[in-house]
């Protein structure tokens, strides 16, 4: 990456305590974060994809300082003087994220609210969340309607309204339209790639479809077990996949133009376990291309020859 | 073609009925699924596939839903007058059912081996020993590598790609002539469910049990199923082959799916969204469903396009009075 990073992660580690004693002592730990190290630069796009339970929405969480890293660093550059900035989050579920008490008005402009420790001017903040609902295609006059007066896509672009409210740099989109029908995902992405254009936000975009992802991210970073294990250009890593969890991941996506080949049935399809990780390649009990070299612990290292940047977690891959 | 079906649903409509008025989920469904054949109804949420299936099934709590026109057959038997009775013998016998989430469908206090081989003596003379020995070679086949410790095991403490691999070990343990799915793997991650669907379509080829397979997702269908009708508020307004219907669709609504994947189109370009909303179901219009959002319509479109062949020599069906007239998409 050319520009200045405006985020940056750094060995990020996080365990959940579960399975209490008796004296409440955690007898074991969920390893969902095991080293995260990532920039993000301003403006782009970096999707996140991986199988259920990799961590993406820890990840998510950590992000946005919801959740505090066991270990590990993050540092965000940016924040602007009038302490607008900083980091929003759009939810998967428009449903259960936004209050169904308030009305659209007060959801949308409820991060300002608190920014503001709740002094704010009521006809400014109806102001602002008319002008937020029209840019996100709510009309202006709804906005005293509650949540559940909308479809699902309408909320979603409420949330979204809500996420712009306090001016973010940086928005984290968890799952945005996994809840959402395919006619309205369509709405709803070119929703977001329009607000990125006009508000120069930098997006990272979780998602486990590949087909979205594709089409929305510059950068991509592959999860497994809660490290990355492949990282680089959209077009590269989703063209030309380097790490063997990447390929087996691409390969299972079904597609519009094949009919489904009845030769091979995938076997060791299940997660490892997440509470003892481990030793070595955290892939190795499923790779098709395990060897005793996969009993070191891998590490990412870039394998393009170009300017590009292309990084894979494991021996194997190779140059692009 | 002398092909019997295992199911037909024949004009059917139902509604909910609901203060001051009704939600008219199915509106005129007529379809079909012969022997051995798998075939998809796809579409958007809401627009009446799990009220299909169920009713098929006839598991619509009883009377909250009124039938108000249409009848279903399956094997021979008239669904809509079946007794409780009739209907208990056909689910889990004859036809059995695959949902999306297999944690409702087993019971979390019970171990998979006394529900395997409960389900299995209900519907077939075995005991318990053979029983146990048909439920150990089912889970083998679905490629559950330590079937006997599988057995002991409580639901909870399996993955839900496993516990859907159960199930389907389950709906096979009778020889059903039709396995009804809805939505078997939109809760697994893809891996999983490529395994899911393959091992359900071998082992559906093998015994040619029929499928009814449920989903939302067009490329499970184009990987999975033979035919597919597609379905926009309760109503069919596409049938055909998969490759009829997602390669060169006719409709203005598969066509407006379609456009708007991802997948077909260049990265980082604008999506075609369908403008509007899905119509509400007890405000449908008289016409056809589609219209307020269709980039065809015309005065004609406010009488309900029936699904009709769009030549005479194939099965390809649309509803539709103005059908795209066109080659291939390029899919
Ligand atoms: N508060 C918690 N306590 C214990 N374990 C947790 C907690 N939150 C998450 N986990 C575990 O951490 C792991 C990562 O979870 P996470 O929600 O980040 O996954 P994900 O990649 O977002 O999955 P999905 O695709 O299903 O949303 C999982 O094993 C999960 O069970
Ligand atoms: N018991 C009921 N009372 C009233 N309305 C109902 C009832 N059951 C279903 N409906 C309505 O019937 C319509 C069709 O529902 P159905 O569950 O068949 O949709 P679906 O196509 O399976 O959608 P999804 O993809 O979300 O599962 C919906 O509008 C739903 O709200
Ligand atoms: S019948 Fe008319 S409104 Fe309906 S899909 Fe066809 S052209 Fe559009
Ligand atoms: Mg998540
Ligand atoms: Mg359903």
């Amino acid at each position: 990456m050319t520009t200045m990073p405006v985020l940056s992660l750094k060995d990020i580690q996080v365990r959940f305590p579960v399975n209490p004693d008796w004296r409440g002592r955690p007898r074991q730990h969920v390893h969902a974060l095991n080293g995260i190290s990532l920039e993000i630069a301003k403006g782009e796009t970096l999707g996140i994809v991986g199988e259920s339970g990799c961590g993406k929405s820890t990840m998510a969480q950590v992000l946005i300082g919801l959740l505090q890293p066991t270990q590990g660093e993050m540092t965000l550059s940016s924040g602007k003087s009038n302490g607008k900035g900083g980091m929003q989050i759009v939810f998967q579920d428009p449903q259960s994220s936004l209050n169904p008490r308030l009305p659209v008005w007060k959801i949308i402009t409820e991060p300002v609210f608190a920014a503001a420790n709740r002094k704010v001017d009521k006809a400014a903040m109806r102001e602002l969340a008319q002008q937020l609902a029209a840019q996100v295609g709510i009309r202006p006059e709804y906005i005293d309607r509650f949540p559940h007066e909308f479809s699902g896509g309408q909320r979603q672009r409420i949330a979204i309204a809500r996420a712009l409210a306090a001016e973010p740099d940086i928005i984290v989109l968890d799952e945005p339209t996994s809840a959402l029908d395919i006619s309205v995902q369509a709405q709803i992405l070119n929703l977001l790639a329009e607000l990125q254009r006009s508000r120069q936000l930098t997006f990272i975009l979780i998602s486990h479809n590949v087909s979205v992802v594709r089409h929305m991210c510059n950068r991509v970073a592959v999860m497994y077990l809660g490290q990355i294990v492949e990282i680089g250009d959209a077009a590269q890593v989703l063209e030309h996949p380097a790490h063997p969890y990447t390929q087996l991941l691409l390969a299972s996506v079904p597609t519009l133009e094949s009919v489904q080949d009845e030769s091979a049935v995938p076997e060791n399809v299940e997660l490892p376990s997440n509470r003892v990780l481990p030793t070595g390649c955290y892939f190795k009990d499923r790779c098709p291309s395990a060897s005793s070299a996969c009993l070191q612990p891998q590490v990412l290292k870039q394998i393009s020859t170009q300017s590009q940047e292309h990084e894979a977690r494991c021996h194997l891959a190779h140059p692009d | 073609m002398t092909q019997n079906p295992v199911l037909s649903i024949n004009d059917l409509s139902i509604e909910f009925p609901v203060y001051k008025g009704a939600v008219k989920a199915l509106n005129g469904v007529s379809l079909h699924v012969n022997e051995g054949e798998i075939v998809g109804v796809v579409g958007e949420s809401g627009s009446g596939k799990s009220v299909t299936s169920m009713m098929a099934m006839k598991l619509l709590p009883e009377g909250s839903y009124r039938v108000t026109q249409g009848d279903i057959s399956i094997l021979g038997t008239d669904i809509i007058h079946a007794s409780e009775k009739t209907m208990r013998t056909l689910r889990g016998g004859d036809v059995a059912m695959i949902f999306q989430e297999p944690m409702t469908a087993l019971n979390p206090t019970r171990k998979i081996g006394i529900q395997m081989t409960d389900v299995i003596r209900l519907h077939r003379r075995l005991d318990n020993d053979a029983a146990r020995q048909l439920a150990i070679s089912l889970l083998k086949d679905m490629h559950i590598a330590d079937p006997e410790s599988t057995l002991q095991r409580y639901p909870f403490e399996l993955s839900g790609g496993m516990r859907q691999r159960v199930l389907i070990a389950l709906a096979f343990s009778c020889n059903p002539r039709l396995i009804i799915a809805d939505e078997p793997t939109t809760a697994l991650d893809v891996t999983v469910q490529k395994q899911v669907l393959m091992l359900l379509k071998a082992k559906a080829r093998e015994l040619k049990t029929a499928i009814l397979f449920i989903t939302h997702d067009m490329a499970v269908v184009s990987q999975f199923c033979d035919r597919v009708y597609v379905m926009y508020a309760g109503s069919l307004v596409e049938a055909g082959s998969t490759r009829q219907v997602l390669h060169a669709p006719r409709h203005p609504y598969t066509r407006g799916l379609m456009a708007a994947l991802p997948e077909l189109a260049t990265p980082g370009s604008q999506l075609q969204a369908i403008p509007g909303n899905v119509p509400d179901l007890s405000r449908l219009p008289a016409g056809c469903a589609f219209a307020s959002r269709c980039p065809s319509r015309s005065d004609k479109c406010n009488q309900k396009p029936v699904l009709t062949s769009i030549h005479e020599a194939t099965t390809h069906q649309v509803a539709c009075w103005h059908p795209a007239l066109q080659e291939e998409l390029a899919v």
